[in-house]
């Protein structure tokens, strides 16, 4: 991929070295939102439903993590991934497996928080039905998590947002490598150093408009859900 | 919609993601090295040609002189490939590296506008250059990331011009701890002076009102050289592949290579891996 | 289903709830047993409400207690409960039913028919299939009493269920009410309504700030009510 043409022709002519990017910013971001997930729901779940004496703490926590600088978190993961490091032996520095790994802990706490305020609100509302219908504690949670599913999309959303379009953390455990680790918001980054601008400013024009696909997805997910379920 | 169908093959393409091997684990290497070698275009230019004899895949961590030794020495690349002959003596010494070879040499160019409010277009003499800058206070843009341009900009200042810079800089000289093209766009949107290697100058696409303005002079020399980190200290080297690649630049297939890289005509680099004061 | 021999009589024995100080029911001591409907009246903030919670366990008692068919057991088996203001899922009205069904332990196969005849059974039939957030107050209303239907109670409580409505969703409540009371489920049922009191009632069960006022049967009540709050209240004068 060379930088001479102009990013619309790199587009229009389907250079792959550019739709290589692509693909890995979206796999690595959408990996992480799912590990996020997979965390998240489950923890934000729980501490939506379950009383215990300091609970605030943990939700207060929580809500900082939201705003970890990636910065922070991408040299937190590089000094443990780092041969030298405590998990050296992973071997793993470098890899889309650690962007992956990063993205997953700044994704995480949005997904979570989120999802405790959301099911939060929900079972205060189903909270007396759902004791007159005798439901177990079992079934509250997949009924609360299911009756809450677009809200949590959306939560979803806003994860893989914030992961789509961070760089600090991705290119310090990432290494930014040619054709290997290179995302679009990293190559955003060395192309403007590089004095490439034509080329930066084309990826930074699909980013926009990935950014603007998802928002337009929480927005149609909304409208679905107050249509579907009313 | 969201249903159980969905839920699952999403888990199953996060797994397959995280679970697959680093494609080409067995056969690739990791240099650390610095941004000239990649800005220029030299690295897109080779390591296709060695791959395709060797098989090799060589992924590159494109970082300063001093950050690439300091990769190096956690353990988490294989191959060092730098221009700081002293940084790289150090690292030798300390028992980080196996050897060092000389591979590739070009120049530093000092780089300003057009208009050159220092007036010194033009000098033979770059110690000459760098005392007009600090005496008509012109801005003047250091990498400051211990990067070998900066290590060489450092000893321009303080053995050749003699002007002990730390002591005696002003507001006139910008320390932006970046790399050579973020350097290069500083200069030009503050119509500075920088120093710059060749290589990244000619390859650099937001030139704007900035040239060339001193050259030539011997002591804007710049010497790469390899090093194959010590499987000594860290057993995870991959040292076969490493050496490999070492043998390739050196041998005279990699540095015809080298010298068959040009951008408009011009060649960037010049092999020397023949030369032993190199 | 008939109320099983095991679930009723249901009896408060010196039930009273306490809460921040607030005597919310005081000493309530009352026996419901099977038959025609027993409706609760009282002024707001009688306890009607809390004493319905209290019966299906969703308000613990702070003294006293409450047995069913002569045992210690909290939580009957066999009841059902619907709200003044029922919160329906977020989906649609047969699936809201579905939901009780499954809840109940009602084999999968057979969820979708009973939801149909429930839903028939409050005059909902047509309306299975949409969101039952966007049915009219007194269609969610008459949704709810299916769902609480789902659970074949012995016994049903009903709180001021026609409390927000129209006369013609209050008729079709009180309509279901009888007929599911004429099947042998006994109707526990809370209103404010002197009204709704005489076209429902069996017995008559009138509360005032947590306490239990009097407890007799309906054509007796009205006409010759025993206490002096009783009479008051029939009159329509406020009680305070």
């Amino acid at each position: 991929m060379t930088g001479d043409m102009t990013a619309l022709q790199l587009v229009l002519t389907g250079d792959p070295g550019l739709f290589a990017i692509v693909r890995l910013s979206l796999l690595i971001s959408m990996s992480a939102v799912l590990l996020a997930a997979l965390v998240g729901v489950p923890v934000g779940a729980l501490l939506a439903l379950t009383r215990f004496r300091g609970r605030e703490v943990p939700i207060v926590i929580l809500n900082a993590l939201m705003g970890l600088p990636p910065v922070v978190v991408g040299l937190a993961i590089f000094l443990l991934l780092s041969r030298s490091g405590p998990l050296g032996s992973w071997g793993i520095l470098f890899t889309p497996q650690a962007m992956v790994i990063a993205q997953t802990v700044l994704v995480a706490p949005i997904i979570a928080a989120l999802t405790r305020q959301t099911i939060e609100d929900l079972w205060i509302e189903y909270r007396d039905e759902l004791a007159a219908m005798d439901v177990g504690p079992g079934r509250r949670i997949v009924t609360l998590i299911w009756d809450a599913r677009f809200s949590l999309v959306t939560a979803l959303l806003a994860g893989f947002g914030r992961a789509a379009a961070e760089v600090g953390a991705i290119i310090i455990v990432g290494g930014n490598i040619e054709g290997f680790t290179r995302t679009m918001t990293t190559a955003i980054a060395l192309e403007t150093s590089k004095g490439d601008l034509p080329l930066a400013v084309g990826l930074g024009l699909i980013l926009i408009f990935i950014v603007i696909l998802i928002n337009a997805m929480a927005w149609a997910m909304r409208h679905a859900g107050e249509r579907y379920a009313g | 919609m969201i249903n159980r169908r969905t839920v699952m093959v999403a888990a199953a393409f996060a797994a397959a993601i995280l679970t697959t091997p680093v494609c080409a684990q067995d056969k690739s290497i990791v240099v650390s090295s610095t941004t000239s070698t990649q800005d220029s275009g030299l690295f897109g230019y080779i390591l296709p040609l060695f791959k395709e004899k060797t098989g090799i895949d060589v992924k590159v961590i494109a970082q300063g002189t001093g950050q690439a030794l300091d990769t190096g020495r956690r353990g988490d690349s294989d191959v060092v490939f730098v221009h700081a002959k002293s940084a790289e003596e150090k690292f030798l010494a300390e028992g980080e590296g196996v050897k060092r070879y000389p591979v590739m040499y070009n120049d530093f160019v000092l780089i300003g506008p057009k208009s050159d409010p220092a007036g010194i277009k033009g000098m033979k003499d770059i110690a000459k250059a760098l005392q007009t800058i600090k005496d008509k206070q012109a801005d003047f843009i250091s990498r400051g990331d211990r990067s070998g341009t900066h290590i060489a900009e450092l000893a321009l200042w303080n053995k050749d011009a003699g002007i002990d810079i730390e002591k005696e800089k002003g507001p006139w000289y910008k320390s932006i701890g970046q790399g050579m093209g973020a350097a290069l766009n500083t200069a030009g949107a503050s119509n500075g002076y920088v120093l710059s290697d060749r290589g990244t100058w000619l390859s650099f696409k937001n030139k704007g009102d900035l040239q060339i303005l001193v050259e030539g002079d011997k002591r804007l020399f710049n010497q790469y050289g390899v090093t194959l980190v010590n499987p000594a200290k860290h057993p995870n080297v991959k040292k076969e592949l490493g050496q490999a690649f070492i043998d390739w630049l050196i041998s005279p297939e990699g540095q015809k290579a080298i010298a068959s890289y040009k951008i408009n005509g011009e060649q960037l680099f010049y092999p020397n891996a023949s030369d032993p004061s190199a | 289903m008939r109320a099983a021999a095991s679930d009723l009589p249901l009896m408060f024995v010196e039930a009273s709830i306490v809460a921040r100080e607030v005597t919310i029911l005081d000493r309530v001591t009352l026996t419901v047993t099977s038959g025609a409907p027993t409706i609760l009246i009282g002024p707001n903030g009688s306890g009607k409400t809390t004493l319905l919670r209290a019966a299906v366990g969703l308000t613990p008692l702070s003294n006293g207690r409450i047995t069913w068919g002569g045992r210690n057991t909290e939580m009957p088996s066999k009841s059902a409960i619907m709200f003044q203001r029922p919160t329906m899922l977020r989906r649609t009205a047969a699936a809201n039913v579905r939901y009780a069904l499954a809840a109940a332990n009602v084999p999968r196969g057979q969820r979708e028919e009973q939801a149909a005849e429930l839903l028939a059974l409050v005059g909902l039939g047509e309306l299975g299939s949409r969101p039952a957030r966007r049915l009219s107050g007194g269609e969610q209303q008459r949704l709810a009493l299916a769902r609480a239907l789902a659970r074949d109670p012995a016994v049903l409580f009903l709180d001021e269920p026609t409390a927000s409505l129209d006369p013609y969703s209050t008729k079709a409540i009180e309509d279901i009410v009888l007929a599911v009371s004429a099947r042998g489920v006994k109707v526990v049922m809370s209103t404010h309504d002197i009204g709704q009191a005489k076209r429902l009632a069996g017995d008559v069960v009138l509360l005032h700030r947590g306490r239990l006022i009097e407890s007799t049967r309906a054509p007796e009540f009205f006409v010759t009510p025993h206490t002096e709050e009783a009479r008051k209240f029939i009159a329509g004068e406020l009680l305070v």
